[in-house]
């Protein structure tokens, strides 16, 4: 498969991710080249094969429902880029 | 001092011949003469070492000390510590000083062991040479024109020009092997679920383990007999007795049933690596293993697996960092899109950014059942394989690496190119198996690692067959001219 630049315009956004337009060749080539070495999983009969989500086909484990971490927003937000009044702030998204 | 095993340096603790205090300044004195030269280290912790050994040697003198308490370690700046910046190599968290401490350093912090500093790495342990880290490349003791390996090539440079007497690294593709290789050290990836990965910034979930970086299986078993075991706080972390890894070190391999996969020896491998590794095997007959060439007939899966499984995983771990509760934020966000995008575009590196497009498109809308199931079921097939395998054989060997130290610089333009610098080690972490990089040998002066894989929580007989071809050979205690 070959991607194009407006595919990579398209993950890019999906992904969050501001990229330099002089960049988008490299991107359209490197991705491209990835994708075709993924192509080979096409070669693959995984009629009737169940797909591993854990190397160990372990389940989730359950714990009693009682509260084990406590309050710690002070130290968290002690590293956050912007606070104020125990809430993190962000560019104002509601007019 | 910085040539003994671990087992020495604790006698000599334990006898007073020196102490904790004196250990840990010999190590920052060396880290001080020779990390301008490799960039092993992103962050050296001098004045908490030296408090910490302070106190490690009061529990000495006090007689409450353990085995490991005095002792100085390195570790991979991927896991948390706590007020300390762990930056997992990337521009992204540069200003991130961890609130609370990772699993394996609480553990290694109780045993009394004594934290140097954080070692460099690839950017999110997203590479195979350490160059994609933003503190700059790492260079390899034995040739500094050369890589060191990755993603742990600062835990491996450092232990190899013996900055550190042992340090921890993280594994998700070969990252903890391959670096071994590249460096001549003993590297262990425990089973998946072994240590906790608690505190570990998360690359590829399903397939990050932690293990030792050391100068033998000895030492590597000391520190894994710390790292391993239950953590009610990662979810992933299986409920298993850990065994003493030191009890079984010597054990006799008469009757070990060793399994050659063909696959392994086949197109890519160096004819030299491949010679070298030959020639261990021959040792691991003459201390009575009997070999056999079998079959991992899904092998060539692997790469093309990983590189669907591990974005895929990446890109929605990553999505953790996007300029609002810690990390890098851009300057003036005009809105809140602009802030997440100016903040990840600037804070990731190349390949970071790659792995989490590839990511983000295998997972998209419609591709999913093409790429990311497709490799779920191609990863069954992989792990099958070795089941089968097994159920023939004790321990599976092979070279770690196609090559050895690859110069700088050389991979760079190319990814796919670099990602099959661990064509032989990914399959290991898909099937979530165990796997050891020990040092077999040198090609033109440069290192060769030989590859032990095991069943699942398998690892004491992997260090015990380590154990016993590092009593019959001395490679892993060669060290490189420039550092002795």
């Amino acid at each position: 498969m070959s991607l194009d630049k407006s595919d990579v315009e398209k993950i890019a956004h999906l992904a969050r991710l501001a990229i330099n337009e002089n960049d988008i060749p490299d991107y359209v080539r490197d991705l491209t080249n990835i994708f075709e070495l993924v192509e080979q999983l096409s070669t693959a009969d995984t009629s009737d094969i169940l797909p591993m989500a854990h190397p160990l086909d372990a389940n989730q484990r359950l714990r009693a429902d009682e509260v084990t971490e406590t309050n710690q927003r002070d130290l968290f937000q002690s590293i956050a880029p912007k606070t104020e009044a125990g809430v993190y702030l962000v560019p104002q998204v509601i007019e | 001092m910085h040539n003994k095993s671990l087992s020495e340096l604790s006698t000599s603790l334990h006898n007073g011949e020196f102490s904790s205090v004196e250990l840990t300044q010999h190590y920052l004195d060396r880290i001080a003469a020779h990390n301008s030269s490799l960039n092993a280290f992103i962050t050296v912790t001098a004045d908490s070492a030296l408090e910490q050994a302070r106190l490690a040697d009061v529990r000495l003198q006090q007689k409450t000390a353990g085995t490991l308490t005095g002792i100085a370690l390195a570790h991979k700046d991927i896991f948390c510590t706590q007020g300390i910046r762990t930056s997992c190599a990337s521009k992204m968290l540069d200003n991130f000083i961890a609130p609370y401490n990772a699993t394996v350093v609480e553990k290694l912090n109780a045993a009394g062991m004594v934290t140097l500093g954080k070692t460099n790495m690839d950017e999110f342990a997203m590479g195979s040479s350490n160059e994609t880290s933003f503190y700059g490349v790492v260079k390899n003791p034995w040739d500094t024109d050369r890589v060191p390996g990755g993603s742990s090539g600062g835990s491996a440079a450092a232990m190899a020009a013996r900055l550190a007497p042992i340090a921890t690294g993280t594994d998700t593709g070969g990252s903890i092997r391959q670096p071994a290789s590249l460096c001549n050290l003993t590297g262990l990836k425990p089973t998946y679920g072994r240590i906790s990965r608690y505190g570990m910034i998360a690359f590829a979930s399903s397939l990050d383990q932690a293990g030792p970086m050391a100068n033998s299986a000895e030492d590597a078993a000391l520190l894994l007999n710390e790292m391993a075991g239950f953590d009610p706080r990662d979810s992933t972390s299986v409920e298993r007795d850990v065994p003493d890894y030191t009890a079984s070190l010597t054990a006799s391999l008469q009757g070990l049933r060793i399994g050659l996969p063909k696959e392994f020896f086949g197109e890519g491998l160096d004819p030299d690596v491949a010679t070298t590794i030959e020639a261990a095997i021959k040792t691991y007959e003459s201390l009575g293993a009997t070999v056999k060439e079998i079959s991992l007939p899904n092998s060539h899966l692997s790469v093309p697996t990983y590189y669907v499984v591990a974005p895929a995983e990446c890109s929605s771990n990553l999505s953790r960092m996007d300029g609002v509760r810690f990390g890098h934020r851009c300057d003036d966000p005009k809105d809140l899109l602009d802030l997440y995008q100016r903040s990840r575009g600037e804070g990731f590196g190349e390949e970071v950014k790659r792995r989490i497009m590839i990511g983000t498109y295998a997972l998209s809308a419609g591709y999913y059942d093409a790429y990311y199931l497709k490799a779920q079921q191609c990863r069954r097939l992989i792990s099958d394989d070795f089941k089968q395998a097994f159920n023939d054989v004790d321990v599976i060997m092979g070279p770690t690496a196609p090559t050895t130290a690859f110069n700088l610089g050389e991979k760079n333009d190319d990814p796919v190119a670099m990602y099959l610098a661990d064509i032989y080690t990914i399959s290991t972490n898909l099937a979530g198996l165990p796997g050891m990089s020990i040092p077999a040998g040198f090609v033109n002066g440069l290192p060769v690692g030989l590859q032990i894989i095991g069943n699942y929580f398998d690892e004491a007989r992997l260090l015990n067959v380590a154990h016993r071809y590092q009593q019959a050979t001395d490679w892993h205690q060669q060290t490189p001219a420039d550092f002795k």
